[in-house]
């Protein structure tokens, strides 16, 4: 609060402290809710040689804008605890404000490395509010799927890619990044964006990949593996690598369960829990692929099981790709005309857009066509009451939906069960006993993305 | 659901068969309702808007049909009235005496489907081994959408996670979370925390659900059972206000220490945007022109 000085002008004050004796008798703001000269006197009275690290949230190795708070002791930590929070956008509440089919543009936004999962949730969510699951076209499965392996191989490419780096190997993460890069190609020439694509919709996906597009897939996977083997060579044996991975971060088969952890984590205490094989969705039981586990627990074992997963799902592209080859053309959207969004997107002189042929027929020869795509980009269309949870294997562990509706135009509630989130608690278990420097490595392994943890 | 007295009162939850005794019983409702209808113009389509119409048990059991299914138990969460969902101002849609009442999946009838019938089975004969009736723990059971849900008393939430973690059978040994949803029409059961557990011994998954009022927002802490809901249960207190008892430390999670109210709520004050332009401003969304 600013406060007369003696020449009677209103000068800035910045927040005073707040046993300032300055301040004593005058009203004072905080700038936060933490009372810290309680915690200071408090270290004073008991004169140990306690240090508080906060570590993040700027903090080039903490993945973001994840907060650390480290009490150490020499190099050890004592105790580690995370502050998260600073990257809350408020994207559920967002998503009660908008139509179903609006709905993937915000949840892309969480996991911003695993945008297609979030789409693909919710989309599956939805369809199974609406109860047309076994109406989606089976080539817009086949494409989900597709979208859904190569976003895990971008996302684990980025996981080995910045764990690399905050080890202070640049090549592995210049390596990472240039393989992932070949998958953002793909991801902008089927959907037109690298990333915050919402190509997945409610029924099906936004549009057909482009002629050409199978083509360019199969001449990069042979990229994608180079690229994957280079990092395999950077690292696996690696001793330096090695010495700072292993029995690094250890997090045991029973601390795993208990703390709801799932994804690489959890196989890497060697339980072969993958959503894709125990529940489940988008025809997964149809491709050929395994999961791999390890049993060291540590580190090291999730960067080879990130690696091993990659190739898993390179596997699992390629049969989608041969899948739709066979398959030839045909919808990508169900075929119920209040459900799937009236036009099919095309090029056009001026970017992208409705297609003309689309637009000729609603302004020059149907009313009711025209009407009927009015109505369903405002109004959207209604789903019945009531609540579904869908889960999907994420490339960080089992991402889940809460979608309930009341029977409008709007989700009533969309809660995600993001997996870095829940992941994140493991921190204090991982960390504490180990060195500062092992910090890095253990939240490196557990590979927290905080656009998804806090939404 | 079975008819076990409660010590919170549930008016919004309308059986049919109920509804017209209901009627009776509330003469001053259906005459404020008559009232509403006619308006104090006297003619149809234009009740002046400071006189929020009240909804009939006739219209509540019109508007129930609207209802997923047809069950004969109706869970009525919600009221909507007029076109656009807006209050005040003249819904010239010709829609403005619209009664559509919002109701969720009700009590599902034996079989339940697939394994549903052996859990419940299980749980049940583990509930009575612990000395607890089943009825006393779990409100109702819902199927739906091929998901079970079983509606948990909150006194019963640490007994029911417990049998479902434990017992070998049973074995829902992953928590994956807890959410919460707000139905601020839902009289006395204003707050649901949602509970999704995975058996991955069985390769199942249920949800739990426990309803409290607003006056009252308590639940018990499911962290001692799974260790995993600490964060989830601070996500929910920190949007939703629900406080869990035994929590080992329930401080906000995502909004700053400091945040006042409870931003998931129904009822949270939303911001509208001021406009440039001769004072204008653009309604937060709430107050909007919405299809809902």
């Amino acid at each position: 609060m600013a406060q007369p000085d003696s020449t009677g002008a209103q000068a800035p004050h910045a927040s005073p402290h707040i046993v300032d004796e300055a301040t004593e008798g005058v009203p004072t703001f905080e700038a936060s809710g933490g009372d810290w000269s309680e915690i200071a006197e408090e270290a004073a009275r008991l004169g140990e040689e306690r240090i508080v690290v906060n570590m993040g949230p700027q903090h080039p190795s903490t993945h973001g804008v994840l907060r650390l708070m480290l009490e150490i002791d020499g190099e050890t930590v004592t105790e580690a605890r995370c502050g998260i929070g600073y990257l809350h956008t408020g994207i559920e509440k967002n998503m009660e404000y908008r139509t179903w089919t609006q709905g993937p543009t915000f949840c892309t936004r969480m996991d911003y490395l695993a945008p297609l999962f979030q789409e693909t949730a919710f989309c599956l969510g939805v369809e199974k509010l609406l109860g047309v699951t076994d109406d989606v076209p089976e080539r817009a499965t086949v494409i989900r799927v597709l979208m859904m392996e190569l976003n895990r191989v971008a996302s684990h490419l980025v996981a080995l890619a910045t764990g690399g780096n905050e080890l202070g190997a640049t090549t592995i993460m210049t390596t990472g990044f240039t393989a992932r890069e070949e998958i953002l190609k793909i991801f902008e020439l089927i959907t037109g964006l690298r990333m915050n694509h919402a190509y997945v919709r409610p029924g099906g996906v936004a549009q057909d990949i482009p002629p050409g597009a199978l083509d360019t897939i199969r001449a990069s996977l042979p990229t994608i593996r180079d690229y994957l083997g280079q990092l395999g060579d950077l690292m696996l044996a690696n001793p330096i690598f090695k010495g700072r991975m292993v029995d690094v971060g250890h997090l045991n088969l029973s601390a795993c369960m208990a703390l709801g952890i799932t994804g690489p984590v959890l196989r890497s205490a060697g339980l072969p829990y993958d959503v894709r094989k125990s529940d489940p969705y988008c025809g997964y039981e149809t491709y050929d692929f395994e999961v791999p586990t390890s049993t060291d627990a540590d580190s090291y074992s999730r960067v080879v099981l990130r690696m091993e997963e990659c190739y898993q799902s390179l596997r699992i592209v390629e049969q989608a790709v041969d899948r739709l080859q066979a398959m030839g053309s045909g919808p990508v959207m169900v075929a119920d005309k209040k459900i799937a969004w009236p036009a099919q997107l095309a090029i056009g002189a001026d970017g992208m857009g409705n297609s003309l042929d689309h637009i000729k027929k609603i302004m020059g020869t149907s009313m009711e066509a025209l009407i009927h795509h009015f109505k369903l980009v405002t109004e959207g269309f209604r789903v019945p009451a009531g609540q579904v949870f869908q889960t999907v294997e994420h490339p960080r562990g089992e991402l889940g939906v809460h979608l309930v509706s009341d029977g409008g135009t709007r989700p009533y509630r969309a809660h995600f069960r993001d997996p870095s989130f829940n992941n994140l608690q493991a921190v204090s278990l991982m960390c504490e006993g180990g060195q500062v420097a092992d910090v890095v490595v253990s939240v490196a392994a557990l590979d927290p993305v905080l656009g998804g943890v806090d939404r | 659901m079975s008819e076990t007295p409660k010590d919170v009162p549930e008016p919004t939850r309308v059986d049919p068969d109920a509804a017209e005794a209901a009627q009776e019983g509330a003469p001053d409702e259906a005459k404020d309702a008559a009232q509403a209808v006619k308006g104090p113009g006297g003619t149809v389509g234009t009740a002046a808007p400071d006189t929020p119409q009240r909804s009939t048990a006739t219209a509540l059991e019109a508007g129930s049909q609207n209802a997923f299914g047809s069950r004969t138990r109706l869970d009525i969460v919600d009221v909507r009235t007029g076109m656009f969902g807006v209050a005040g101002s003249g819904d010239t849609s010709g829609y403005g005496g619209l009664v559509r009442t919002v109701a969720m999946p009700g009590q599902s009838d034996r079989p339940y489907g697939g394994w549903f019938d052996e859990v419940v089975d299980i749980l049940a004969e583990v509930l009575q081994e612990g000395g607890v009736a089943f009825d006393d723990a779990v409100e109702q059971v819902v199927v739906d959408r091929g998901e079970l849900t079983l509606y948990v008393r909150r006194e019963q939430l640490l007994t029911v996670c417990q049998a479902l973690r434990d017992d070998q059978d049973l074995r829902f040994e992953l928590g994956l979370g807890v959410s919460g949803v707000h139905f601020p029409y839902d009289e006395g059961r204003e707050l649901h925390a949602v509970y999704h557990l995975v058996s991955v011994t069985h390769g199942r998954r249920l949800r739990l659900e426990v309803a409290v009022p607003e006056s009252d927002p308590h639940i018990p802490s499911t962290t001692g059972v799974y260790p995993g809901h600490d964060w989830h249960e601070r996500e929910t207190w920190d949007f939703f206000g629900i406080v869990f008892d035994g929590h080992p430390g329930l401080a906000r999670i995502q909004m700053p220490d400091d945040w006042p109210g409870h931003p998931q709520r129904k009822d949270y004050p939303l911001g509208g945007i001021p406009v440039e332009y001769k004072g204008a401003s653009i309604p937060p969304p709430d107050e909007r022109r919405s299809y809902n």
